[in-house]
């Protein structure tokens, strides 16, 4: 007899975000009012700490940037409206740094159970540091999980941004280290004609599987 | 506790529902127009029309929302 469990499966890159619906700062929202722009969804473990505060100044640092490549930002964290409203306010009153994004006050886990936002062996009771990368139509794009005491890297995260979105208009991959007018990578032949042909085809070829380009 | 930013606790319109309210005045509207109208972000926009027909100001009519008898009283 095959034994039933509870298991979620999380999401993975290419799937579709499963949608929610949430209690905000900003009112009730649904991850399908976001389609349309693309959604950098993060999670932090609480209100009122050290590391989640400098997060949060520094997500309202680049949010402007963000704004520039179509995408919004949503927080999240087990913590009560009230307790995210009181948050936003200190840290504005104390650092001058408005916090102009929502934040879903998930207290009964619904949401950061489906993205596997709360990693036991860190925390029973917080989420994780994660970041899901979401695309215009709702699709994950990446997916990344740092642990209770590292705090993001803000550029990192534009600058992946700036790569998928350049990798979708140029139908091209993005190198390492990669940044915005850097050469791209012309996606490799898969066949023995196109990879005979590559290296004639005036890109800034290592060999027929490693070609770059500038854009 | 429920938090709705376009219609407050009394049942009257917020500030951004009001804004949007405004912003269906001259006809019916996609949110992505009334995002482009009120410069409010569509996030904003789609959870505040759902509020605003829900509390009856508003109609959904296809891709559109139009203001109700009782939305249009609202603005003047």
């Amino acid at each position: 007899m095959e034994e039933k469990t509870d298991e979620i499966r999380l999401p993975l890159i290419g799937e579709k975000a499963p949608d929610f619906e949430a209690v905000t700062t900003q009112g009730t929202l649904r991850l399908s009012d976001f389609e349309g722009n693309w959604l950098v969804l993060f999670s932090h473990p609480a209100d009122f700490t050290p590391v989640c505060t400098t997060e949060f100044m520094a997500f309202s640092e680049i949010y402007d940037e963000l704004k520039k490549r179509n995408t919004e930002l949503l927080g999240l964290s087990v913590d009560s409206v009230s307790s995210h409203i009181a948050w936003i306010r200190n840290v504005e009153e104390k650092t001058g740094v408005k916090i102009p994004f929502p934040i879903i006050a998930d207290l009964n886990k619904e949401v950061s159970q489906k993205f596997g936002m709360i990693h036991p062996e860190q925390s029973k009771t917080e989420t994780v540091r994660c970041v899901f990368i979401i695309d215009a139509e709702s699709k994950i794009r990446t997916i990344l999980y740092y642990p209770l005491t590292t705090g993001r890297n803000m550029q990192e995260i534009l600058r992946i941004i700036d790569a998928l979105q350049t990798t979708d208009k140029h139908k091209v991959a993005t190198p390492a280290n990669w940044k915005p007018g850097d050469p791209v990578v012309v996606p490799p032949p898969s066949t023995t004609e196109q990879a005979e042909e590559r290296t004639k085809e005036g890109y800034d070829c290592k060999d027929w599987y490693l070609c770059f380009k500038k854009l | 506790m429920i938090v709705l930013p376009c219609v407050s606790a009394d049942g009257k319109p917020t500030k951004s529902g009001i804004a949007t309210l405004t912003a269906l005045k001259s006809g019916a509207l996609t949110p992505e127009a009334i995002a482009e109208a009120t410069g409010n972000a569509l996030f904003r926009v789609r959870s505040g029309l759902r509020e605003l027909v829900k509390a009856g100001f508003v109609k959904q009519v296809d891709d559109n929302y139009q203001l109700t008898m009782e939305g249009n009283e609202l603005v003047p």
